[in-house]
């Protein structure tokens, strides 16, 4: 027991090693100090409180994805339709709101109607895949992929369509709501901090379903052997479609807090990539809720403390992903690679 | 062509499934490989055809070693094989299908492959369309185009695995016709089989396989009681029974019928009562599996009723079954028994009814150790399933059950556990009998059969046996049925005692 630790620990320190080897050589062959760069990286991510904050603003949504995912992995399930989920969720948070802008309703009332509608958009998206998946037969990665599609352009209709500014439709948006409508933020910045307490609730919640109730129990057995866990009396497909549901809602709640408490309308590419990156967190923490808070946070940190390498290095903005999918391939395979260490001792 | 195998051994993992066998088939034979299943006919027939690479021992064409790696290696040596779900491509039209493993960029005009078609298939007597897909056809059909595919390749050592399952009587009489004709142009047949009547009707000569090893060979005139013997080893003594003395009925069929895409099993009328154990014999695939899984509402029945303690439950769904205290333990205990990845209380927690939201986990950790000691498994609560030994998993399964249950069906209890296990295993299951819970097993062992069933039903190709007293079998008796031997040949007749002293 005590020696497979320091393995396990061996293998995935090997890998964060291996990780940085090569984007230190990504950065060389793009012309960028490397030491440099990764201080810059840092120093964008927590140099000022400004960029801390840009940075929990970039975490809570991360941590709404993971969270989903975490659910659909553990039924054994690949739930890329996130992006998708989190659309619709910004879709459905925005026409809650437009309805309701005029009405003579409190504003408190107003907002948590739009989050509410925003949940519901998710969980319609995922039922969908769901659906696919189980009365049609179409695996839900194809399924999510196609309907990632439908929902952008769902979004350009929407806001260059119906949902147009007075005048021309824009790629920057919608109409922006009432400041009222706002989600109240930090004063002077754009941390919400119902967001960040949601967020946290949300991972905490999936941490506990997962390890202390019959309900994750099931779930869990339903991803790893749906023939068995149907024999043990499981009803497997209404617990597959459940998971499915239960991550479309939190997609969805991530797209509402983005539009309700960031950008304030809709425009499109609001998902912003958080869908995909949920799921690398996911696996780089081998599907364990524990660990969700803290990589997630580590993503968030690349990914905003990257954008100065942009404008000091003139590297590209991707940059950051290079690094977290390098991290996550990396970590894979060494997971791989620790099984068949351990197999062959 | 003389095919000879020398001294050919396999081994899988611990399996010894063929050991120093050694088989001489000369040109213009048909040779009869008999054996029941996991004897090591398949094995010996895919090394001879390349899909298997021996462990040991040689192959001799024409007294010639040769080597064959791979099916492309056997075919170009003169082997062919048909296997017993033919390989062929379902959406392709018959003449592709027939044109495909030929050798070389575009050898020959499609007009000319027709040609050659049309003339194997008369020589046949064989009629198949060159233009139908070969999804159209029938499993017959198949093998038929199989055939006539494998002799334009050069094929002069054909090998039959198991050919005469899910074809008709008339496709039987073509197929026996076309080997015999194969037979008397100087070709070598190896036919496959368990099944004794074809064997004895077609076969020159019969080797017969047991347990990996080749028990003896032989010829016309066949004794049936003898190669029975030879299949399934000698008869052995029967022990005691545990009659049932109660007299409630816990499971009543009246002519319950299901069918999948090969097999019908129609009709079955049966009343078990509590504390019976009624075994279901047969090869594998003759209907019992899926007799087994519609007594637990796991396949559609397509006719009949099934009363489960008196209640209806015709058409309902698994769950409802389990509802009403039936459970059934399949054979693939990693695969379909078991999660592998969760740890034994995991399991314990999954199988009992939920109560409230939160596990209990020290409740649950109590029970896993209850049971753990309770059935001997070799393991603790906090070992995953898969770190367990095939004989524990077993056990592990068992200690599963719930309390409270009326009937168990259970497919293959002991396969592939030592003797140990199998006496603790069923010592287990009588004492749930006792206790008034009913058995339906399934098992391809038919001292097991014979040793722990109050009675019997035999299958034979979707045909079922009458329940018979298991007192009243014999090993001999009960490996004839099996084989297909001593069944009614008129509608109505009945297998009972009265014909089991004919093989004698």
């Amino acid at each position: 027991m005590k020696k497979n630790t320091w393995v396990n620990l061996g293998f995935q320190v090997g890998a964060l090693v291996l990780a940085l080897l090569i984007t230190t050589l990504i950065l060389v062959a793009a012309g960028a100090p490397p030491l440099k760069a990764y201080l810059s990286i840092l120093s964008g991510a927590f140099g000022s409180t400004r960029n801390v904050v840009a940075v929990l603003i970039t975490w809570s949504p991360l941590l709404l994805t993971t969270a989903g995912v975490l659910i659909t992995f553990a039924a054994g399930l690949w739930n890329i339709g996130m992006e998708g989920q989190m659309t619709l969720g910004a879709i459905f948070a925005t026409g809650m709101l437009r309805l309701f802008e005029h009405a003579a309703l409190p504003p408190a009332l107003i907002i948590i109607l739009g989050i509410l509608a925003g949940i519901l958009g998710g969980a319609i998206w995922a039922a969908l895949a769901g659906a696919l998946k189980t009365f049609g037969g179409v695996n839900e990665i194809f399924g999510g992929l196609g309907l990632n599609f439908v929902a952008t352009a769902l979004t350009i209709y929407l806001v260059f369509g119906p949902w147009k500014r007075p005048g021309v439709g824009s790629m920057s948006g919608t109409q922006p709501f009432d400041q009222a409508l706002w989600l109240p933020t930090l004063p002077g910045t754009e941390l919400s901090i119902w967001s960040l307490v949601i967020s946290v609730l949300v991972i905490a919640l999936v941490y506990l379903l997962l390890r202390g109730t019959h309900f994750g129990l099931r779930l869990k057995a339903v991803g790893k052997n749906s023939k068995a866990a149907f024999l043990m009396g499981v009803p497997t497909w209404q617990y597959s479609m459940f998971a499915f549901l239960l991550c479309g809602a939190f997609a969805g709640l991530a797209g509402g807090i983005q539009v309700m408490g960031i950008y304030h309308r809709l425009l499109p590419n609001i998902s912003n990539g958080y869908g995909f990156l949920g799921l690398l967190v996911a696996m780089l923490i081998n599907y364990q809720a524990l660990w969700a808070a803290p990589i997630a946070f580590l993503f968030a940190a690349l990914n905003t403390g990257s954008v100065q390498l942009q404008i000091i290095y003139k590297l590209d903005s991707s940059f950051a992903g290079v690094l977290q999918d390098l991290l996550v391939l990396l970590v894979l395979l060494g997971e791989g690679a620790r099984q068949r260490f351990i197999k062959k001792n | 062509m003389n095919v000879e195998l020398k001294d050919i051994y396999k081994t899988f993992g611990a399996v010894r499934a063929n050991v120093a066998i050694n088989l001489t088939i000369p040109a213009g034979t048909i040779q009869g490989i008999l054996g029941e299943n996991g004897a090591g006919k398949s094995t010996l027939m895919k090394i001879l055809s390349g899909f298997f690479r021996a462990d040991k021992g040689q192959i001799l064409l024409e007294g010639q070693p040769v080597i064959i790696q791979s099916p492309a290696d056997a075919i170009k040596h003169g082997i062919g094989m048909l296997h017993q779900d033919p390989l062929d491509f379902p959406p392709m039209r018959v003449i592709d299908d027939f044109i495909l493993g030929r050798k070389g960029n575009l050898p020959m005009g499609q007009a000319e492959a027709v040609q050659d078609f049309k003339k194997l298939a008369e020589q046949f007597s064989f009629s198949l369309d060159p233009e139908t897909y070969v999804d159209s056809l029938t499993v017959g059909e198949r093998q038929q185009l199989e055939i006539l595919r494998l002799i334009w390749l050069g094929a002069r050592v054909l090998i039959f695995d198991e050919p005469t399952t899910g074809i008709s009587a008339a496709q039987k009489e073509k197929l026996f016709a076309a080997l015999r004709l194969l037979a008397s142009q100087g070709k070598a047949v190896l036919f496959v089989s368990h099944k004794l009547e074809d064997v004895e009707g077609l076969c020159s000569s019969v080797a017969v396989l047991r347990q990996g090893v080749l028990v003896g060979e032989a010829k016309p005139p066949y004794v049936t009681k003898q190669l029975v013997e030879m299949m399934f080893g000698k008869a052995i003594s029967v022990g005691a029974r545990n009659p049932c003395g109660v007299e409630k009925e816990i499971v009543s069929l009246s002519k319950l019928s299901v069918e999948d895409y090969r097999l019908k099993v129609r009709d079955v009328s049966l009343t078990v009562h509590c504390g019976e154990v009624i075994g279901l014999a047969g090869m594998e695939g003759s209907g019992q599996g899926l007799f087994l899984r519609a007594v637990g509402g796991m396949t559609r029945t397509v006719g009949g009723k099934i009363l489960i303690d008196g209640r209806d439950l015709t058409g309902r769904s698994y769950q409802t079954f389990k509802a009403h205290d039936v459970a059934f333990l399949p054979a693939a205990r990693l695969e379909e028994g078991l999660v592998p990845g969760l740890n034994l209380t995991e399991h314990f927690i999954l199988a009992e009814e939920p109560k409230g939201f939160f596990i209990n986990w020290e409740k649950g950790r109590l029970l896993a150790q209850r049971r753990i000691s309770e059935f001997n498994v070799r393991g603790t609560p906090a070992n995953t399933v898969e770190s367990l030994s095939g004989g524990n998993q077993q056990r592990a399964l068992l200690a599963l059950l719930r309390e409270q249950l009326d009937l168990l069906l259970l497919e293959h209890p002991t396969r592939g556990l030592d003797i140990e296990s199998t006496i603790y295993i069923w010592s287990k299951l009588k004492l749930r009998c006792k206790q008034g819970m009913s058995i339906f097993f399934v098992s391809s062992d038919l001292e097991e059969i014979l040793q722990y069933s109050d009675r019997v039903m035999v299958f034979f190709s979707g045909k079922v046996t009458p329940p018979i007293e298991a007192a009243t079998l014999t090993t001999e008796k009960l490996g004839e049925l099996i084989g297909g031997k001593g069944w009614p040949t008129k509608p109505g007749e009945q297998v009972s005692e009265s014909t089991s002293g004919k093989g004698a």
